[in-house]
């Protein structure tokens, strides 16, 4: 089934709500999870995998297939219920996640269906990008490569030497998303290492730039879908978006980076979703 | 003649770049490559600047997908500040990744410890999947560079700078066998790289006049490591003696140890460069001098501890210090 086929029954903002109403329910499990890494960036995961990307979860090794890695790698249960809704593995299997004997570890790894490359060390995302965007040049392929970075991530210098790269090899079949949240573990990016002005940092390493809401899916994807922006360039959408979205007790708090919730909590959760789902 | 590995290796790459359209040269701005070669090569020769782990990343994106590449880079480089991609990137993945690092061991010579590269050994041995090959000769070299289009797998082909010496007419090297250079009783002399296996083949041939036999191992692969060849000779040893230019911890000398311990009861005798950073200036043969890493030095230690051993009845348990 194509994206466009699974979305005459549905639309990108439902399938961002049960991206969310999934992750609730993983971070509930014995592990926890990276929640609120995952909130902020659900929406830019529901418009990929609905609207951009061209991939077949019935062949997800299609050379042809565009590409997608999760270079922030912690945001694991987000890109879990992506796949899991997109149909690269059965939704129940959500369940088994940071349990004993699950595929579904804290961190991508390639066992789970439709996981290109196992991530999780910042910094390695973009350069892997540049490879699939390399080799896919060289094949005559006209996939893309996708690569969602965190903003704490840009921290690593290893994703301004792909960076370099990307542009010198004029790479303009590689996309990378910035999940503008501007917090990390500890606390808020700009106090930790100022990053600003973002936008202009990107310019002025030869990327074609956008700086947009990064909770309106439907945007998301035309902008996406619209890559290149500009010939020979790579394309770095900066989505501005917030820590733990859509849940009131966590959003815009550094402390939903990482979160085991309470059946309490989860019932929170869970009425805070149903909430904002019909509000929304 | 003498030949200097790393130019063997880009000497036997432009032909099979040429057969194998999915082979790339991806460079590090290394100037190993001139501008002509890379003319000739065409676009499946890039040179991706002074950036290591994205050398490491791109080859792995690029592998995932069906090409098989070529990384130059500095063997110190490598594996230290590239190690993170080279383990999750290209060894996680099993990604067939050639890393081919020159200026192994003391061979930066004068460029001092930035540059010398004398971990990379015990350091690259210990991921998994990946092959660890050591070339003693431009021979080797060119050898191991036509075989590794056999290898699914990621590799690690140590690299000298200048010209080092052939080794004696021996049987071709295949990665995974060690090589026995030469067949004796009385005690094991087992190294890799140029200088090293020369050197061991020296001290055989002074240990012969003086009555003590010595098989000679060139055990140029330390993964797959060939643990049968190995323990065969040493079981009939009374000693097994390794000389590599790496620091003494985690290179050959722990390979050979980490097999004997658990499957043949030899002595183990281990030489290469002692605890400490190169501190004064020289070219390769001169560090391989000054830090003893010599045929004498075999000499010296096959004496030593056979003569102990003979006076007192049992093996040497002095601790070696280098």
């Amino acid at each position: 089934m194509t994206a466009t086929q699974v979305l005459e029954r549905d639309t990108l903002d439902s399938v961002a709500a049960r991206i969310r109403s999934h992750v609730v329910d993983m971070c509930a499990g014995p592990e926890g999870g990276h929640l609120g890494g995952a909130f902020s960036c659900a929406d830019v995961l529901a418009a990929l995998y609905f609207s951009v990307l061209n991939v077949d979860p019935q062949r997800p090794d299609d050379p042809d297939r565009d590409r997608f890695l999760l270079s922030k790698g912690h945001a694991a249960v987000g890109l879990y219920a992506t796949l899991a809704e997109r149909g690269f593995f059965p939704v129940e299997e959500l369940t088994g996640y940071g349990r004993p004997g699950s595929r579904l570890m804290g961190h991508p790894v390639r066992a789970v269906p439709g996981v290109e490359m196992p991530t999780g060390s910042l910094g390695h995302g973009l350069a892997l990008g540049c490879g699939f965007a390399l080799a896919a040049r060289y094949a005559g392929r006209d996939a893309r490569s996708f690569v969602l970075l965190g903003d704490g991530e840009l921290q690593e210098g290893s994703v301004w030497e792909a960076a370099i790269a990307a542009a010198s090899l004029r790479l303009d079949r590689l996309v990378a998303v910035v999940d503008r949240n501007g917090l990390q573990l500890t606390g808020s990016t700009e106090g930790i290492a100022p990053m600003e002005p973002l936008a202009d940092r990107w310019r002025s390493f030869g990327w074609a730039v956008r700086d947009v809401d990064g909770h309106d899916p439907s945007q998301l994807a035309d902008h996406l879908g619209a890559t290149p922006w500009e010939p020979g360039k790579p394309s770095v959408l900066i989505a501005r978006t917030v820590k733990g979205q859509g849940l009131p007790f966590l959003a815009g708090r550094s402390a939903s980076h990482y979160v085991t919730l309470s059946p309490r909590n989860h019932a929170r959760a869970v009425r805070a979703l149903r909430a904002t789902e019909a509000t929304g | 003649m003498s030949r200097a590995t790393r130019e063997a290796y880009r000497d036997s790459l432009l032909p099979l770049l040429k057969q194998h359209p999915e082979l790339m040269c991806l460079d590090s701005d290394t100037g190993l490559f001139n501008a002509e070669y890379a003319a000739t090569a065409g676009d499946q020769y890039l040179n991706l600047g002074i950036a290591e782990h994205n050398l490491m990343g791109m080859a792995a994106g690029m592998a995932a997908c069906g090409r098989v590449p070529f990384v130059n880079t500095m063997a110190a480089f490598a594996t230290s500040r590239a190690l993170e991609a080279i383990k999750i990137d290209i060894a996680y993945n099993r990604l067939p990744v050639r890393i081919m690092a020159t200026h192994g061991g003391l061979a930066a010579g004068h460029l001092g410890p930035t540059h010398q590269a004398l971990e990379d050994l015990a350091v690259m041995r210990v991921l998994p999947g990946m092959t660890v090959v050591v070339p003693a000769d431009a021979a080797a070299t060119e050898a191991f560079v036509e075989q590794s289009l056999n290898l699914s797998g990621p590799l690690y082909v140590r690299l000298g700078r200048k010209p080092s010496p052939p080794l004696p007419a021996a049987p071709p090297p295949v990665i995974g066998q060690a090589q026995t250079l030469r067949q004796g009783g009385d005690v094991v002399l087992a190294s890799c790289g140029p200088y090293p296996v020369l050197a061991c083949l020296a001290a055989a041939d002074v240990l012969a006049g003086q009555g003590i036999e010595a098989t000679v191992l060139n055990m140029h692969t330390l993964r797959p490591f060939d643990a049968e060849t190995l323990v065969a000779a040493a079981r009939p040893a009374s000693l097994v003696v390794t000389l590599e230019e790496h620091w003494r911890s985690g290179g050959l000398g722990g390979a050979v140890t980490e097999t004997l311990a658990e499957a043949a009861p030899t002595r183990v005798l281990r030489l290469g460069m002692p605890d400490q950073f190169v501190d004064e200036v020289g070219n390769q043969e001169h560090l391989v001098a000054h830090y003893d890493l010599t045929a004498e030095r075999v000499v010296k230690t096959v004496r030593t501890a056979l003569d102990t051993a003979a006076r007192s009845g049992r093996p040497d348990r002095e601790v070696v210090t280098t």
